[in-house]
């Protein structure tokens, strides 16, 4: 049989839904994950990857504040702002919690409008995605300096209380702040190459040469969106607990 | 092949969700605002997180209409963080104690 026949079948072929369904993809001997492009794949399986890498941090920041016998400092407290004359507790970590969320939705809606083929509103939602997250990097940038600049947390020491707590916090929020970095850069390239209609006449693509298609959005907004789930946990458990 | 496949949903759903997430970010700054202690802020800490993290995966990431194949393959393997999660509260309560009992005097 040759390729194409192959190729074919393997289409033409009837999919079952449920719990069947998952059995019959898997043991089809062919392509696992059927109707998904394989980027959209490989990206999910990056995020996976990406998924045990944030909880290992989580995971060991649980442990080093369980076993602290100094008092943890007081998140609410660090990182409460004074706004004309009140003390507001975490107010400048609520606002960076609202302007993710803000651009997870736009994120959304490219993608939307990425699959209705409307060149010019994808890109303006991507572009105010990749403003709300560089907004979000300037307020983790200007939070850093507030730290430790002003109120001394270094690493392996701060004035507040567990040591501890200065290695955790630079180490995940860094981890995740980068994440956000490398994000925004990425929409930029997407948003300059939607308004150029590349993805519309389906060029191929400067690194891999495959053709361009709607799809790359998804699989951006699967990354964005990813970076917006990372900060609800960190927030919760770091921020909030 | 791959232009067949994309995920297209109507924009209604995305601006409820979006709505959601809204309301449920304001939910748990209330938590820290109110100054809620103990099991209740620890509770509603984690259910806020996990109604979030539910909606964003399942609505913003398309996981509701992916194939189960591919819902299964991302969603059963960060299962196994419980048993890590496990093991480092076993491992920090130990060393608490550890330290408890020979540095105790030193505080």
């Amino acid at each position: 049989m040759t390729q194409s026949a192959q190729a074919t079948m393997a289409e033409t072929a009837p999919l079952l839904d449920g719990t069947p369904g998952v059995f019959a993809d898997w043991a089809s001997d062919q392509r696992t994950f059927k109707n998904t492009p394989w980027g959209k794949a490989m990206m999910w399986i990056f995020l996976l990857s990406d998924t045990f890498i944030f909880s290992c941090f989580l995971i060991s920041y649980g442990t080093v504040r369980m076993s602290t016998t100094i008092p943890w400092p007081n998140p609410s407290e660090v990182f409460a702002l004074t706004v004309a004359g009140n003390h507001v507790p975490l107010l400048l970590i609520a606002i960076m919690t609202f302007v993710l969320i803000t651009s997870s939705g736009t994120m959304a809606l490219a993608v939307n409008y990425g699959y209705r083929k409307n060149k010019m509103v994808t890109f303006w939602l991507l572009l105010a995605t990749a403003l709300l997250g560089a907004m979000f990097v300037g307020m983790q940038a200007f939070e850093w300096t507030k730290l430790i600049v002003d109120e001394g947390v270094r690493p392996w020491a701060n004035p507040m209380g567990a040591p501890q707590f200065g290695g955790i916090f630079f180490m995940v929020t860094g981890f995740h702040g980068t994440h956000v970095s490398i994000g925004v850069l990425f929409l930029a390239i997407m948003a300059v190459k939607v308004v150029r209609g590349k993805l519309d006449r389906e060029e191929p693509g400067f690194m891999t040469g495959r053709k361009q298609d709607y799809g790359m959005v998804e699989i951006m907004g699967l990354y964005w969106h990813f970076v917006d789930l990372v900060w609800v946990f960190i927030f919760a458990v770091f921020y909030l607990w | 092949m791959a232009s067949t496949e994309g995920q297209q949903h109507p924009l209604g759903i995305y601006f409820q969700i979006w709505i959601l997430l809204f309301v449920l970010s304001a939910a748990s700054y209330m938590v820290d605002y109110m100054a809620f202690q103990g099991y209740l802020r620890w509770s509603l800490i984690i259910v806020f997180m996990m109604l979030k993290a539910g909606l964003i995966v399942s609505v913003f990431m398309h996981m509701l209409w992916e194939r189960q194949a591919l819902v299964y393959a991302i969603i059963v393997p960060p299962l196994l963080l419980l048993v890590f999660v496990g093991i480092g509260t076993l491992e920090g309560d130990y060393t608490f104690l550890t330290r408890e009992i020979f540095y105790g005097g030193a505080e």
